[in-house]
């Protein structure tokens, strides 16, 4: 598969994901105003935000769960739109995670994970196992393999729902709020995990209230509400005091609990 | 929960009220209470049947059940010659066989059809589900058989399977549509978001878990699709129905021939419901 086939954008080579001027509407409800982020190879995104911010639905757009109607959106090289084909290319290179795990409940856990590279890189069965269990071995899962999803606790789910994503050798991982559906004690495990993939250099997006994971791994903090980007800064510049008032608000909201 | 009273175990378990009762009720008292519900069956049931034999009787209607066995079946020089019955009841098998499969089948396109994005296929699927369930069945089998068979040169056979798969395939289609439909919306977003084809999509993550929420309802529709099949006996297709008719034409015996006609529905349906059942369990078993 080439990357040439898609219309060239004008990004820099090392950019994965480029939003230019998004907008959505749910209806007459505008949910995305006007966006421009990009996020570059190996960076970490916390994407934050009140609820109802646009925030899951702006990452969402990135493999076109949601589609947007104004603008651009490249990843890895090529512009998301409705063509199919090309659609499935850049989703096999984005891996995410969702907030209600949604892992298969009728496929074992190593069926969860052996179905992407089973079908989309047409590897055969023996090639995807040893891939999967590679990766349930990394979210230290790898003991399950047999059992079913609905066997296991929410964070166990939830790591194997990025063993998943990460079978499928993404170039960016997207995780949309994959804490906030999990009991307290279980959401640790999965912030440990991704705070090993982080450092491993993999390229993320992240949606979540976790500020303290957000200090400890990201590059850049985004802070969105009402639809817009009212924030895109270096950690450093959102925890020590530049950022803007609704960021403001918003942080001393979520830092009380 | 307190045990059954050891007098009595193996007829509370007969009659399903081990470990219902309320504690303070005695045994015996509800074996007791399900007996006589027991007995009001049977005797309603009585009731009926003697109103049934004295109208008879006082209409001075011949009960001749002695001749009926021939209707099934006669052995002639040691060869088994199947009577009308026996012949009525394979065509009506064959009749809802081969709709059966062929109502599926058009159940499946029109819900894919209902559920594509294609404005042709929405279309087409709801002008056809409108049209089969807004005109009366008997109706529409006059249409294929006075209307379409001659344009078409089928026969009354086919005519008849045609119709029925038209008719039952338009409540498969809402059933499978309704399926597929109640699968979460997440697993939609996995599929996708995982990069599978649309075709893997749905082969791989959302008709398996689909099919469980489908088969009970459709198995439902296609039992029903026997019983339906006695329509066709208007266009004369000599399925069971056209079979009781004839005999009774014959014979002038249209009690005994009813009854027996009626109990072979009944007793193909309610076997074909009990073989369901155990498949039923037994999937939710192995899963």
């Amino acid at each position: 598969m080439s990357n040439s086939s898609a219309t060239a954008p004008k990004m820099e080579p090392d950019t994965l994901i480029s939003f230019d001027g998004v907008s959505k509407w749910f209806d007459h409800f505008q949910a995305l105003k006007d966006i421009n982020l990009s996020v570059k190879q190996g960076e970490r995104v916390v994407v934050c935000g009140p609820s109802g911010s646009g925030k899951s639905t702006m990452i969402r757009c990135v493999n076109q769960l949601e589609n947007h109607q104004q603008g651009t959106i490249h990843v890895c090289g090529r512009e998301v739109y409705g063509n199919m084909k090309q659609l499935e290319q850049v989703r096999r290179e984005v891996g995410m995670v969702f907030q209600s795990f949604n892992l298969f409940p009728h496929m074992s856990i190593l069926q969860n994970v052996t179905l992407a590279p089973i079908r989309n890189s047409k590897l055969s069965r023996a090639e995807a196992n040893e891939i999967a269990l590679h990766y349930l071995e990394r979210v230290q899962i790898a003991d399950q393999a047999d059992k079913f999803p609905s066997q296991l606790s929410g964070g166990q789910q939830q790591r194997v729902a990025i063993a998943r994503a990460l079978a499928m050798k993404p170039r960016v991982m997207l995780f949309d709020e994959p804490t906030s559906a999990l009991d307290p004690e279980m959401i640790t495990e999965v912030l440990d995990v991704m705070t090993e993939l982080a450092s491993d250099g993999m390229t993320m997006m992240v949606v979540t209230h976790e500020m303290g994971f957000a200090r400890e791994v990201a590059d850049r903090v985004v802070f969105m509400d009402e639809g817009r980007i009212e924030e895109n800064c270096t950690k450093d510049e959102f925890f020590t005091g530049g950022r803007g008032e609704r960021a403001e608000a918003f942080l001393s909201k979520i830092l009380q609990h | 929960m307190t045990q059954i009273h050891p007098e009595i175990p193996f007829l509370a378990k007969l009659l399903g009220v081990e470990g219902v009762r309320h504690p303070k009720d005695p045994a015996s008292a509800q074996v007791a209470r399900s007996l006589w519900q027991i007995a009001q069956a049977v005797i309603l049931f009585a009731v009926i049947a003697w109103l049934i034999h004295a109208g008879a009787a006082a209409m001075e209607y011949r009960w001749q059940w002695y001749r009926v066995g021939p209707f099934f079946y006669r052995i002639i020089d040691g060869e088994f010659i199947p009577g009308p019955l026996i012949k009525g009841i394979i065509v009506t098998l064959q009749l809802a066989g081969v709709s059966s499969v062929l109502s599926i089948l058009i159940g499946a396109l029109t819900a894919i059809g209902r559920l594509s994005n294609s404005i042709a296929g929405r279309a087409i699927a709801t002008t056809y589900l409108e049209i089969i369930r807004n005109t009366p069945l008997l109706v529409q089998l006059f249409m294929f058989y006075f209307v379409l068979a001659p344009i078409f040169g089928i026969d009354r056979f086919w005519a008849g399977v045609l119709c029925l798969a038209a008719f039952e395939g338009s409540f498969a289609a809402e059933i499978i549509r309704g399926g597929i439909q109640a699968v979460e919306r997440g697993q939609y977003e996995a599929g996708d978001a995982t990069g599978l084809s649309k075709f893997d999509k749905y082969r791989y993550v959302i008709i398996p878990q689909a099919l469980p929420l489908i088969l009970p309802p459709l198995t439902g529709l296609l039992i029903s699709l026997i019983k339906h099949s006695a329509i066709v006996s208007v266009i004369a297709v000599a399925e069971l129905t056209t079979e009781g008719l004839n005999l009774i034409s014959d014979t002038y015996m249209a009690f005994e021939i009813w009854f027996i006609v009626a109990g072979m529905y009944l007793v193909l349906t309610t076997s074909l419901s009990v073989l369901v059942n155990i498949l039923e369990v037994k999937m939710n078993r192995a899963r």
